[in-house]
């Protein structure tokens, strides 16, 4: 049974607010650590970006937790001056899972990378979604290993030629958007590291949204992977690739002559057609609160390595309850009096089958 | 007619049956009448890990065993005084282990031609004279539990599966057992179903009157009540004791419980126990994996919670890299780990203490950890609360090995008071604790209490204290990420020696030597106290020497544990393993330490273990 304890319906419900008046900034938020990233990472303009934009929720700092894996994103809680772990690989999912259950009060943010999310940690990513816990969780995609020196990632290109595969890659990549709501969650969204305003946009919904948010945010490995994003930075190029997700829109690419937009098939399914071919009547307006996932998913499914069309933007966000609500709502409710007393322990220890002995002769009566 | 009433001393009982027969149940209900009669006693269920392995064959025999006595009672029982089986399968697996002379009490109905098949009898056994060592009692209990039953609505075979509760009221009354605490379990357990309360009400009670009106049975046996300290009992197994330990060691810390756990045999138990304890503040996670329960587990510990995870051999191993985390983040996080025979799966549902080593060092890297085990399954609570005592006050993860033997096994437990149970209150930090070089106040969170070594609690939520922990190394006192060499060392150093540190507060080792002459030291660890008990104490009836001791820290080990193993003779130590703690006692303190070891998936017998004793008396001290 659960008990109705006035369920919260934002994400940062029920964490204590600065006082009026009381502001932060972007320096509150930077910590004394000097940043060890490689020059020129996409890593530098997210952390600045996040950097800047938590001060916008106004929740006091040291409600704010940063949990991470391993991997070169996840060095990410070290620079942000709030509590912070760098936990191990793959498993910052399940640590915040027990950290956003036992506490409330807390606003938890997830960082990790492709090779984290997705290769280690893929099991705790997929309940993390499918159990809707309320988290953010911040998917660095740089489509390589950074770290270990240039490994392929789960995320990488049929083909791609690391250290690790000198002939080649064979295996198939993730596509963590479809992926995340194959796992059914409630809020997927897509940015980039070279949009700062269109990444704090997101993180704006994606920390207002109640339960497991995942952002998959593209990111330039200048190292091991460098340029993986650079058609969609150019300016020129990404006006016809990147499919703009503006809720309650058409879907449509680019503007004028060159529009593309994405129609429903006689099939069923989505494509994407020159605009003066299309039926207007099959082009397909984005409801990313619809709770059928299909459309959501069909979206992420018209990406292609060549980048010809990228979705941007939130793919799905609706409203279902949270597993840390649920369950506080099942504690509250078997603890209507409040916390347990020493009678109710004592109690519970002496059970149903308990008998006294009075004296050295054993002799016993039922209690 | 009229029956004599023999009064015995001891009494081991065995219930065996096909893993569908309710012998568990049964025994369980024996157990608790005997309990409330007065006598001491201790239990051992043995079944096997498939849920319903092919009917009437052996590996799907089901057995608990009963020790009940007039005087303190150390084991479930070297061998059986009555078997009860109910099938051929029951009586061929279990024959071996009952003296001549015993008393056999097997379901006739059930030695079909088929069924002696499936056993692997060429012969009937009841019909040749191949157990005229035994008393044997063949029962026609199927058909006399249906024809009782004759008037109930109810299908054959639910009609059939009565006969448990026939066997259990002829038993009640051979030893002179009450009903009336089975009556009142059954009128619990089947509160929605009438008919099969009736049912089972009926066949207990035909049970009792079949002793009482046939002539099948001549004697009935008494066993007086044990004399036992003052107080108030209940009968509890070590799997029910270890949860009930953490929920008290939760109250009395006044920290939630945060449990992360994933199925696994035979902790399972655990999870499902905790998971009703939510009036106490308790919350249960079901994790993905085993690794996944001890990271939500560590999550909540790094929010202030009492974080804990429980699971057996191969989920600790999948557990060594989160608690290496714990290890470097310096946070309180308890480990329950019931043993179970391995390697990889093993033996899900038999015993074995062959996890200590895993337990001491199965991680990567200097990452030492505290390591307790309880005695007894009443132990179980105890020991929950000083682990706890150990990880909050020195904030570190804490392993406690209890192993299957202890998880099923049941004795009597005397309820402590909750007033007596120890003070587990912890501080979290709540200001900076340092002074930067300008003299600002400045928190640090591995700047560590002189005392303990152990470093502040710093709650998230806490203002002025935000700060990061992680698996790189820290530097010494700042916590930030350090690579420097000489911190290396030096972090590697005062982790150790907080570890060892532990034993400044965990009492001397006592050793029990009635003579105070004794030159042979009998020393157990974990679930062999029993069987050691009861081999001291046949030993010492015999006239001979020999003193007891018994750890319960074995990492790090009571302070005297060097002096007291160099002042005997020889030592003895018996292990469920291939000699793991001898190992470490003999490196740690270069004594030579004799291992007694099996791996057979049960406990030991005190009489084997006399023997092994008696054996070494004649080198050592012989008389």
């Amino acid at each position: 049974m659960t008990v109705d304890i006035g369920m919260p319906s934002r994400g940062t419900d029920g964490v204590p607010t600065l006082a009026e008046g009381e502001k932060l900034s972007k320096r509150d938020f930077t910590s004394d650590q000097e940043v060890r990233w490689c020059p020129g990472c996409g890593d530098y303009v997210i952390l600045a970006a996040i950097q800047s934009f938590l001060p916008e929720l106004g929740l006091k700092r040291e409600n704010i937790v940063c949990i991470s894996g391993i991997g070169c994103s996840s060095r990410f809680p070290y620079y942000l001056d709030t509590y912070g772990m760098h936990s191990i690989h793959g498993r910052a999912p399940a640590i915040a899972t027990g950290l956003a259950t036992s506490r409330p009060d807390l606003s938890v943010w997830v960082i990790t990378g492709d090779g984290d999310a997705l290769s280690i940690g893929g099991n705790h990513l997929i309940h993390a979604l499918r159990r809707n816990v309320n988290l953010t969780i911040l998917l660095f995609n740089n489509k390589i290993y950074g770290l270990t020196k240039g490994q392929y990632s789960p995320t990488s290109e049929v083909g791609k030629i690391t250290k690790s595969t000198p002939l080649g890659s064979v295996d198939r990549p993730f596509n963590p958007v479809s992926l995340a709501l194959g796992a059914e969650g409630t809020f997927v969204a897509r940015t980039m590291d070279s949009d700062p305003k269109h990444l704090k946009s997101i993180l704006r919904a994606a920390a207002a949204h109640r339960g497991t948010a995942l952002v998959e945010i593209y990111q330039n490995c200048p190292i091991f992977n460098d340029g993986a994003f650079e058609i969609l930075k150019d300016r020129d190029e990404r006006a016809g690739r990147i499919l703009h997700l503006t809720d309650g829109a058409p879907l449509r690419i680019g503007e004028g002559e060159h529009a593309r937009v994405v129609v429903r098939t006689d099939a069923g399914n989505l494509a994407v057609v020159a605009e003066s071919e299309a039926d207007p009547a099959r082009i397909v307006v984005h409801d990313a609160a619809a709770d059928d996932p299909s459309q959501a998913f069909a979206l992420s499914r018209l990406d292609d390595p060549a980048f010809t069309q990228v979705p941007m933007g939130i793919f799905r966000n609706v409203e279902r309850p949270t597993y840390d609500d649920l369950v506080r709502s099942q504690l509250a409710a078997a603890a209507p009096d409040g916390p347990a007393s020493d009678a109710d322990l004592a109690a519970l220890l002496r059970g149903n089958d308990a008998w006294d002995v009075a004296d050295s002769l054993g002799r016993s009566s039922l209690k | 007619m009229s029956t004599s009433i023999h009064t015995l001393d001891k009494v081991v009982i065995r219930f065996a049956g096909d893993s569908g027969d309710g012998m568990q149940l049964t025994g369980d209900r024996f157990t608790s009448e005997t309990a409330l009669l007065g006598n001491d006693l201790s239990t051992l269920p043995n079944f096997p890990a498939e849920i319903r392995a092919p009917q009437g064959t052996l590996p799907g025999v089901s057995s608990f065993q009963l020790h009940f006595a007039d005087h303190d009672v150390l084991t479930p029982g070297d061998a059986p005084d009555v078997l009860v089986a109910m099938n051929p399968a029951a009586l061929r697996a279990n024959l071996g282990d009952l003296p001549r002379g015993a008393t056999i009490i097997v379901n006739g109905d059930e030695f079909s031609k088929r069924n002696l098949a499936k056993a692997g009898y060429a012969a009937n056994p009841i019909e040749d004279d191949s157990l005229e060592s035994w008393h044997v009692h063949s029962l026609p209990l199927t058909s006399i539990t249906v024809e009782a039953l004759t008037s109930f609505d109810l299908t054959r075979k639910d009609k059939e599966r009565a006969k448990n509760m026939f066997a259990l009221g002829l038993l009640l009354w051979m030893y002179t057992r009450p009903l009336v605490g089975t009556e009142s379990f059954l009128k619990t357990k089947f509160s929605d179903q009438p008919e099969i309360l009736a049912a089972n009400l009926k066949a207990l009670h035909a049970g009792h009157a079949y002793g009482e009106t046939t002539e099948a049975f001549s004697v009935q046996y008494s066993v007086a009540p044990a004399p036992m300290p003052e107080g108030t009992y209940r009968n509890i197994t070590g799997n029910l004791a270890m949860a009930y330990g953490m929920v008290a060691a939760a109250h009395r810390a006044h920290l939630p419980l945060v449990l992360g756990s994933y199925p696994i045999t035979p902790a399972s138990d655990l999870l499902h126990t905790l998971s009703r304890m939510k009036r106490f503040g308790v919350t249960t996670i079901q994790a993905e994996d085993e690794i996944a329960a001890i990271g939500s587990a560590l999550g909540a510990a790094f929010g202030g919670a009492l974080g804990a995870t429980t699971t057996s051999g191969p989920g600790l191993a999948l557990k060594s890299e989160t608690i290496g985390l714990g290890v470097s983040l310096e946070l309180p996080l308890l480990i329950i780990d019931v043993q179970r025979g391995g390697p990889s799966t093993g033996l899900p549902t038999k015993t074995e203490q062959a996890d200590l080593l895993q337990a001491m060092f199965g991680r990567n890297g200097e990452s030492p950890v505290a390591v307790v085990a309880p005695s007894t399954p009443s132990d179980c609570f105890a020991i929950a609360l000083e682990a706890v005592r150990i990880a909050t006050t020195y904030r570190t993860p804490v392993i406690v090995l209890s192993d299957g033997y202890l998880a099923n096994g049941s004795e009597p437990w005397r309820l402590p008071a909750v007033d007596d149970l120890p003070d587990l209150s912890v501080e979290y930090a709540t200001e900076p604790n340092d002074q930067d070089e300008q003299g600002n106040p400045v928190f640090h969170p591995y700047k560590r209490d002189l005392d303990t070594l152990a470093r502040p609690w710093a709650v998230p939520g806490t203002a002025g204290l935000e700060h990061r922990v992680g698996g790189l190394e820290k530097a010494d006192v700042t916590g930030n990420i350090s690579y420097d060499p000489a911190n290396h060392d030096r972090m590697v150093r005062l982790r150790a020696d907080k570890i060892a540190g532990i034993a400044q507060s965990i009492p001397d080792l006592t050793v029990d030597d009635p003579s105070g002459e004794a030159r042979l030291l009998l020393l157990g660890w974990g679930s062999t106290y029993g069987p050691c008990a009861a081999a001291a104490r046949l030993v010492r009836a015999t006239g001979a020497r020999v003193a007891h001791a018994h750890l319960r820290h074995l990492n790090p080990f009571p302070r005297n544990l060097g002096e007291v193993l160099r002042s005997y003779d020889r030592v003895m130590l018996p292990e469920m393993n291939l000699g793991q703690l001898a190992m470490l006692l003999r490196s740690r303190y270069l004594v030579d330490v004799q291992s007694h070891t099996a791996v057979r998936g049960t406990p030991f017998t005190g009489a084997e273990l006399a023997g092994a004793i008696t054996e070494h008396l004649k080198e050592v001290d012989p008389q």
